[in-house]
C-alpha cells in the first residue's frame, strides 16, 4: 500500500486536476440551487471504467478535504470488490483524508445501491452512484425532448408507466430506480436503491449527491427537500415487505434486528436465509443486542 | 352564441420565404409554391369564427392547406404570421404568443385533436386504456380506480370494446384505432376538437358509424370542432359552416348546404359538379 | 292583414352564375309576398317558376341575388336574412325556422327516431326525452311503429317523406318552410298530414308552402302567390 502510494505521489490531491474539481463544485451548488434539476458536466475519465462508479467517484473527489472522514459502500456492504477498489483509490489519491465503516463516524458517504439504515445527519453528505440519470428514458428516446418534458414537469407518461403496471400485475412493479419528485417540480431517478431507501431522500438531514459518470449529469436532493415517489391517490406508494407468509416481519439472522432492508440468500440446507443489507447497521445491532 | 375562436390573416410559409411569395401564389395562379424562392405558402391570410358547439368544415384538395389550419392552432406547426384567439369563459388566449408550457396547458386541457393517421394521435406502445389514462394524467387526474373508470367510459360511448382496453391499438382495425383516437381526444371533455380527415382510408360503413359518433358527441357535450375533409359529404354530414381552400387561400366560406347547392366560387362549383 | 307579417319577402330575386359555362341561369325574380303567423301561405306556378328557388332563398341554402327578407324574431328584432350573419342564420334554423324539404338527409345508421329528433337533440333536449316526442309524431304519421328503431334509407319513397315532414314538424318553428311535402304520401296519410299543418296553424306557426297538389293548397292556404318563370334576367315578373 505504501509503495503504490509512494508510487502515485505525482497525482494531485484528489486525483483530478483543480479545474476538474472546481467544474465538478459548480456544478453541485447548481444542482443544489435545482433541486432534482439533472445538471451537465464534463465527466473526466477516470481509471476505471465508466459504470463503475466514475460519477460518484469524481463528485467525492472533488468534494472531500483532508479533515473528512470517508465510508464507501456497496450495496450496503463496506467489503464488497468495489467499494474496496474505490476507497483504496480515494485512500490512495487523497492523503490525510480518514476512512471508516462506520456510518456515524463518517461525514462523506459514497453509496451505490443503499442509503445506510441509521438516519444521517446534517453534516453528512451522500454521494450516490447513478447508472441512468433520466427517469424519462423509458417512455422518451430523445434527449432533446426530455428536457423539454422535464422543464415542462411533464410526467404524464412517466405515470402512464406506473398505470400500465398496475393493469397487468395490480401494483407498481418498479424495484430499484423508482421516480420520486423533488421539491414539487423535477422527477428524478435516485439511482439503484431500494423502494425502501426513496422515503429516507424525502426531508432528509444530510445533502445527497447524485453523480452519473457515463451519462456527465450530476444532481442533488438538497436538505429538508420534499421528495416524492411518482404513485396515484388510491394507490399510494410501498416500500418492500419482509413478512413471511403468516404476515410475520422476518429478522435478521445475525442481528435478529426486524427493522432493516434484509437480502436473502440461500442457507447451507437450502432454506432461506435473511441478513441485514446494511452490515454496519447490523455490526451495531449485534453489539448492542449482546451488550 | 359564444365564440370560442377567432383566426386572422394566419399564414404558414414553408421554407426562407420572400417578399413576392404571397403575390406569385395562390389560386388565381395555380400554384402555392413560390416562384422566386421556391417557398411553400401553406396557407395565407386565413380568417374565421367559430363558436361554442359548432362544426366547421375545411374543405380542399391535398396541398390546399386545409391541414395546416388546425395544425397551427394545435401547435403542431408555428405559424409565420397572423393572431388567434381562444375564448375559455372568462379567460383569453391569444394562442400564437403563448410560451411551450402555455400551449402544453390548452392542449391537455382545452384542446382535441385527431389525425388521419392514428399513429400521430395515439402511443403505439401502450393500450388503448393507457392511451386515454395519459390524457386524464396530463389533465391532473390521479386517481388509478378513477382513471380506469373513465376511460372504460370513453371506450365504450366510442363503441371499442371495453374487454380490450388493455390491449395494444396495433391489434386493432384501423376503424377501431380511430375510436380509440376519438376517445383520447374527448377524455378531457375538451370544449376544443380538431378532426383531421378522421374518416379518411376506412371501409364506407366504418367512416359513416364515426361520422355518427362524432355528431353525436357534438350534440351531447356541446364540443366546438373544425373538420379538415377533402369529402364533400363529410362536410354535408357534419359541418353547419364550411370553408372552401385552395393552395393556401380561403377560396369561399358559408352555409354548408349553401356551399353545396349554390357555391359562388368557379372552382368549388367544378368540385361540387365532379362530386355529386 | 291586422297583425304584423312574420316574413316579408321584397324584391327578391335569384340567378345562377355558371362560371364554367359562363352563363347566368335566372330562377325567381322581383318576388314579393308576407306570411304571417298561424297562417299558410302557398306558391303556385308551373315548374320553372323558381318556387323551391324562394324557400331555400329564404332558408339560406341559396345565396339571394337581390331583394329583402325580413324576419321578425321571437325576440323582438327583425333582420334581413338575405344579409345575416351565416352564425344567426343557424340560430334561426334551429330555433325559428323549419324546412321540410322533398328529400331526406339523415346519417347513414341513424335510427329513424333519432333522425326524426335531430332538431330537438340540437337544442339540448335528452336522447330519452327527443325520442319520446320522435314517436309521438312518428306515430301521428301512419310510420309503423317496427320501423321507428331501424335507418330510414331503406324506407319507401312516402314512408321517407314522413319521416322528413316529422323532423319538421317535432321541432314546432315559428315559421315552417314546406316543399311538396305530400308529394308521393297516399291520401289517408296526406289527410293526416293537412291535419297536423292545421294544428301547427292553430298553434301559430306560420307557413310557407309548395305543395303539388291544387286541391291541397284549397284546403291549407290563407294566401296564394302565383310565380311565373323569369323570361330572362331584368324582367320583373309576378306576385300576389
Amino acid at each position: 500500500m505504501t509503495a503504490m502510494r509512494k508510487a502515485n505521489a505525482a497525482y494531485p490531491f484528489g486525483f483530478l486536476d483543480e479545474y476538474a474539481k472546481k467544474e465538478v463544485r459548480r456544478t453541485v451548488l447548481k444542482a443544489i440551487a435545482i433541486p432534482g434539476y439533472q445538471v451537465p458536466y464534463s465527466s473526466r475519465e477516470m481509471p476505471m471504467g465508466r459504470g463503475f462508479g466514475t460519477g460518484g467517484l469524481q463528485l467525492t473527489l472533488s468534494i472531500i478535504g483532508e479533515d473528512d472522514t470517508l465510508k464507501v459502500i456497496d450495496q450496503g456492504s463496506d467489503d464488497s470488490v468495489n467499494a474496496v477498489n474505490l476507497r483504496s483509490f480515494i485512500e490512495m489519491t487523497c492523503d490525510g483524508i480518514d476512512t471508516t465503516d462506520i456510518t456515524d463516524k463518517a461525514n462523506l458517504i459514497q453509496s451505490r445501491h443503499r442509503i445506510p439504515e441509521k438516519p444521517l445527519r446534517e453534516d453528512q453528505i451522500i454521494v450516490l452512484q447513478v447508472p441512468y440519470p433520466d427517469p424519462l428514458v423509458v417512455v422518451e428516446p430523445s434527449e432533446d425532448k426530455r428536457k423539454i418534458m422535464h422543464g415542462e414537469a411533464d410526467y404524464s407518461r412517466l405515470l402512464v408507466k406506473l398505470y400500465e403496471d398496475i393493469v397487468k400485475f395490480d401494483e407498481i412493479t418498479i424495484s430499484h430506480r423508482y421516480p420520486t419528485c423533488i421539491n414539487g417540480h423535477y422527477v428524478i431517478d435516485p439511482s439503484p436503491i431500494p423502494r425502501w431507501d426513496v422515503p429516507k431522500l424525502h426531508q432528509s438531514k444530510a445533502l445527497v449527491l447524485l453523480g452519473a459518470g457515463r451519462e456527465k449529469k450530476i444532481y442533488a436532493v438538497p436538505p429538508y427537500t420534499d421528495a416524492e415517489p411518482l404513485a396515484f391517490d388510491d394507490m399510494p406508494f410501498r416500500v418492500e415487505s419482509f413478512n413471511d407468509e403468516n404476515g410475520q416481519r422476518r429478522c435478521c439472522d445475525r442481528c435478529g434486528d426486524d427493522t432493516s432492508f434484509l437480502d436473502e440468500f440461500d442457507g447451507q440446507g437450502g432454506e432461506k436465509v435473511y441478513q441485514c443489507s446494511d452490515s454496519d447497521w447490523c455490526r451495531e445491532q449485534s453489539i448492542a443486542k449482546g451488550a | 352564441m359564444e365564440k370560442i375562436l377567432e383566426v386572422r390573416n394566419l399564414s404558414k410559409v414553408f421554407g426562407k420565404g420572400c417578399p413576392n411569395c404571397f403575390e406569385k401564389t395562390g389560386p388565381e395562379l395555380n400554384t402555392n409554391i413560390c416562384p422566386d424562392c421556391k417557398s411553400v405558402v401553406a396557407a395565407h391570410d386565413l380568417s374565421l369564427d367559430l363558436y361554442k358547439g359548432e362544426i366547421l368544415g375545411i374543405m380542399g384538395e391535398s396541398g390546399s392547406g386545409k391541414s395546416t389550419v388546425v395544425k397551427n392552432l394545435f401547435f403542431d406547426q408555428d405559424p409565420t404570421s397572423g393572431h388567434a384567439i381562444f375564448y375559455d369563459d372568462d379567460k383569453q388566449y391569444d394562442l400564437f404568443s403563448l410560451n411551450a408550457a402555455q400551449k402544453r396547458h390548452l392542449r391537455n386541457h382545452h384542446f382535441g385533436m385527431v389525425y388521419q393517421n392514428p399513429h400521430l394521435g395515439l402511443n403505439f406502445g401502450i393500450s388503448s386504456g393507457g392511451n386515454i389514462a395519459e390524457r386524464l394524467l396530463m389533465n391532473d387526474l390521479r386517481n388509478y380506480k378513477e382513471i380506469r373508470e373513465r376511460a372504460r367510459e370513453l371506450l365504450e360511448r366510442t363503441e371499442v370494446l371495453t374487454e380490450r382496453m388493455d390491449e395494444l391499438p396495433k391489434n386493432f382495425s384501423g376503424g377501431m384505432q380511430q375510436r380509440v383516437q376519438i376517445a383520447k381526444a374527448l377524455a378531457i371533455n375538451p370544449p376544443m376538437l380538431y378532426l383531421d380527415e378522421v374518416t379518411t382510408g376506412l371501409d364506407l360503413s366504418v367512416q359513416a358509424k364515426i361520422l355518427d359518433l362524432i355528431l353525436e358527441i357534438q350534440q351531447e357535450m356541446n364540443t366546438a370542432m373544425i373538420v379538415v375533409t377533402h369529402d364533400l359529404g363529410v362536410v354535408r354530414l357534419l359541418a353547419g359552416r364550411t370553408i372552401v381552400m385552395k393552395y393556401g387561400r380561403i377560396i369561399e366560406s358559408g352555409l354548408t348546404d349553401q356551399i353545396l347547392e349554390d357555391p359562388q366560387h368557379a372552382y368549388t362549383q367544378r368540385l361540387v359538379a365532379s362530386a355529386l | 292583414m291586422t297583425a304584423e307579417p312574420i316574413l316579408s319577402v321584397e324584391g327578391f330575386s335569384k340567378h345562377f352564375e355558371l362560371h364554367e359555362q359562363a352563363k347566368t341561369i335566372p330562377s325567381s325574380s322581383n318576388v314579393n309576398f308576407d306570411v304571417y303567423a298561424g297562417k299558410l301561405t302557398a306558391l303556385i306556378g308551373p315548374t320553372g317558376a323558381g318556387k323551391s328557388s324562394v324557400l331555400k332563398g329564404i332558408y339560406r341554402t341559396y345565396l339571394p341575388s337581390s331583394g329583402r327578407i325580413t324576419y321578425h324574431a321571437a325576440n323582438g328584432t327583425s333582420l334581413n336574412l338575405a344579409l345575416a350573419d351565416e352564425h344567426q342564420i343557424l340560430e334561426l334554423r334551429s330555433r325559428e325556422i323549419g324546412f321540410v324539404t322533398q328529400f331526406l338527409h339523415a346519417l347513414p345508421r341513424q335510427s329513424t327516431e333519432d333522425v326524426v329528433a335531430q332538431p330537438l337533440y340540437q337544442r339540448g333536449v335528452s336522447r330519452e326525452q327527443g325520442r319520446q316526442k320522435a314517436r309521438e309524431v312518428l306515430a301521428n304519421l301512419n310510420i309503423p311503429e317496427r320501423l321507428w328503431g331501424v335507418p330510414p334509407a331503406t324506407f319507401s319513397g312516402g314512408e321517407k317523406q314522413r319521416v322528413n315532414l316529422a323532423r319538421g314538424l317535432i321541432a314546432k318553428p315559428r315559421l315552417l318552410l314546406l316543399d311538396e311535402p305530400t308529394a308521393s304520401l297516399d291520401p289517408t296519410t296526406t289527410d293526416r298530414v293537412v291535419e297536423m299543418i292545421q294544428a301547427m296553424k292553430a298553434e301559430g306557426t306560420a307557413m310557407l308552402a309548395i305543395f303539388h297538389h291544387p286541391d291541397l293548397v284549397e284546403r291549407l292556404a290563407d294566401n296564394v302567390v302565383t310565380l311565373t318563370p323569369p323570361v330572362a334576367l331584368n324582367n320583373k315578373e309576378v306576385t300576389s
